[in-house]
């Protein structure tokens, strides 16, 4: 099963013309759009790393395609996503955020359990 | 109003000549204000009626006390100021009325509640009332702490942005055991929902303990977390006969890993808002089942309106909202269910009549509640969804996802399909509201199980008349 965080994990991987469209409705709503990247897509890795600064006044989405495809070819195994990030009072959080690349082997994850007092079990998330 | 000599003469006095029917009275940006719709008993002189909610609802009693002479009384007296029929329904009125800040209690709904709706609804010259909106002063707001996580946080800790959240309510909402229970709660996770839900009145029956639920639950919901690679959650409901109770039920959800914990209406104001603190302490999602709303909020005449209990709910402090489909099986006229949905999520609403919201409101920077659309909804209907809600809301779909003739598994996938491809298809300028029927069927070609979903519930639509719709003109100047 492929890992589904991001807005769009249930559809057929977007193309370029598909991203771009996206990154455009970002940039009507005057949204910063970032890329970042991991090899560690734990549901709780809050932090993937940085491709670069978020990219503020940006006029059209040819600038953020060129940093996915950079972003893709310097890290074939990891998942690239692009988040949208809007500054307005009451939002200042993403608006936006799906996946553009993904490893050709998906990472899985093992549930360990750690069983307790009764019924009692503590559950962590690990690779597998 | 009379001199003061004859105004405090032991006796009887109309509600009027006792000083709270204030025509043209501006009302401080410090007053709460409330705005009633009236129906006075045959003969009542509605400005006679609105004068005696004002003050049946602050300080009066039916008779004349000279002990009103000890306190700054004008202050603490509520002031009837407007009073304007009812477009199109004879016999009714909406009555303004303005509240001295110092009547209530700071962060207590408990108190606001207890005058505002406390005797007058019973009070023999209206034959019915109903508190149609509240504004509150900025001031009362931040005595309030609102909800624990709102949109925004609970958003960043389950790490999903840009769309609606997908939810369904376990099914059939009695009888099944927990390990059964638990059993559709994976499937239904797994197959790509964000949450599924207990029902209202699924507590601790002979059939399934609360032990039971919550272990069985949680097994489901972080084997999906596993499988998926995202955060998912189950809606555990914690509701329970006593407060002692509730906060076990809370703390065993806290130790098996939930990240929601959920809670009915009917515990009411105070226990809403101990659970609220509890959430907060405790990193924990509070969703509220509107359940037993419908006895005081679904009839026009008599009761309180849900934007106003919404309001409240907003400052006592929940996450999640059940607000209405306006398109599913439960009552709700789409304009006024949209007005619902901007109180729970603005961070200041606008006056609004045709959505029925009489006032401004500044909401301080308290936290949004994410609203749910729950009932009777289904994939089709993915488009009509999108376009009255926009993206923060969760749509729960229960019978729509497990009764999928290809199984739960299918019913998930198909609703997660048709969502994603909606948002997709409006992120491109799509015309979403006409070409929404085209959209899902091209999105069906590529994907079974959304075929199955459509081609099942086609034509299911619940087409009734709303029985709680905006009796304002727009054109009508409201203070």
């Amino acid at each position: 099963m492929k890992i589904t965080q991001g807005t769009f994990s249930f559809l057929p991987d977007l193309t370029d013309e598909q991203i771009a469209k996206q990154v455009d409705y970002a940039l009507a709503r005057g949204w910063a759009v970032s890329v970042e990247y991991t090899d560690d897509p734990h549901p709780r890795n809050i932090y993937w790393e940085m491709w670069g600064m978020p990219m503020f006044d940006l006029a059209d989405a040819a600038g953020v395609l060129a940093e996915i495809r950079a972003c893709r070819v310097a890290q074939p195994d990891c998942y690239v996503k692009v988040n949208a990030f809007d500054s307005t009072r009451g939002f200042e959080t993403m608006r936006m955020s799906f996946m553009v690349h993904r490893p050709k082997v998906e990472a899985k994850f093992r549930l360990r359990r750690e069983e307790s007092a009764g019924r009692l079990v503590r559950y962590t998330l690990e690779r597998a | 109003m009379a001199k003061a000599a004859d105004r405090y003469k032991a006796g009887v006095l109309k509600y009027k000549e006792m000083g709270y029917w204030v025509p043209g009275y501006e009302p401080k940006d410090t007053d709460v204000i409330a705005v009633f719709r009236i129906t006075p008993q045959d003969g009542v002189d509605p400005e006679e009626a609105a004068a005696a909610v004002a003050g049946e609802s602050s300080t009066a009693t039916w008779t004349v006390v000279w002990t009103d002479r000890l306190t700054a009384c004008e202050n603490y007296r509520a002031k009837a100021y407007e009073v304007q029929p009812v477009p199109g329904i004879e016999g009714q009125y909406f009555a303004w009325i303005a509240y001295e800040l110092d009547l209530f209690e700071e962060g207590s709904i408990a108190n606001l509640t207890a005058s505002i709706i406390g005797n007058v609804f019973s009070f023999k010259p209206l034959k019915a009332a109903r508190l149609e909106d509240m504004r509150f002063p900025v001031a009362y707001v931040k005595t309030y702490k609102g909800p624990p996580t709102g949109i925004v946080v609970e958003r960043e800790r389950l790490d999903k942005y840009g769309r609606p959240l997908l939810g369904a309510t376990i099914k059939p909402k009695l009888g099944l055991s927990g390990k059964n229970y638990g059993r559709v709660v994976y499937e239904g996770l797994v197959g790509g929902l964000d949450f599924t839900k207990d029902d209202e009145n699924i507590n601790s029956q002979p059939f399934m303990h609360w032990r039971d639920r919550f272990g069985f639950c949680m097994e489901a919901v972080q084997k999906a977390q596993a499988a998926s690679g995202e955060i998912k959650g189950h809606y555990l409901n914690i509701t329970a006969g006593t407060m002692e109770e509730m906060y076990k039920r809370a703390e065993f959800a806290r130790d098996l890993g939930s990240c929601i914990v959920m809670v009915d209406l009917v515990i009411g104001w105070t226990a809403i808002q101990s659970m609220s603190n509890w959430c907060r302490d405790n990193d924990m999602i509070l969703h509220m089942h509107r359940a037993g709303h419908g006895t005081y909020t679904r009839q026009k005449n008599h009761g309180v309106s849900f934007r106003v209990i919404a309001k409240w709910l907003r400052l006592a402090g929940c996450d999640h909202l059940h607000a209405g489909t306006a398109v599913g099986k439960l009552e709700g006229d789409p304009m006024t269910v949209q007005g619902y949905y901007n109180i729970c999520r603005d961070s200041y609403t606008t006056k609004d009549l045709p959505r029925g919201i009489f006032f401004d409101q500044d909401w301080a920077g308290l936290r949004k509640v994410m609203p749910v659309a729950s009932g009777g909804i289904h994939a089709g209907q993915m488009h009509q969804l999108l376009d009255l809600f926009g993206d923060d809301v969760v749509l729960q779909f229960g019978g729509g996802t497990i009764g999928h003739p290809m199984g739960i598994q299918a019913g998930a996938i198909a609703n997660r399909v048709a969502l994603e491809t909606m948002v997709l298809a409006r992120n491109e300028g799509r015309d979403i509201r006409n070409e929404g029927p085209e959209i899902l069927a091209t999105a069906a070609r590529t994907c079974k199980p959304l075929e199955a979903a459509l081609k099942t519930w086609k034509d299911v639509t619940f087409n009734y008349a709303s029985t709680d719709t905006s009796d304002f003109v727009p054109q009508v100047s409201v203070a």
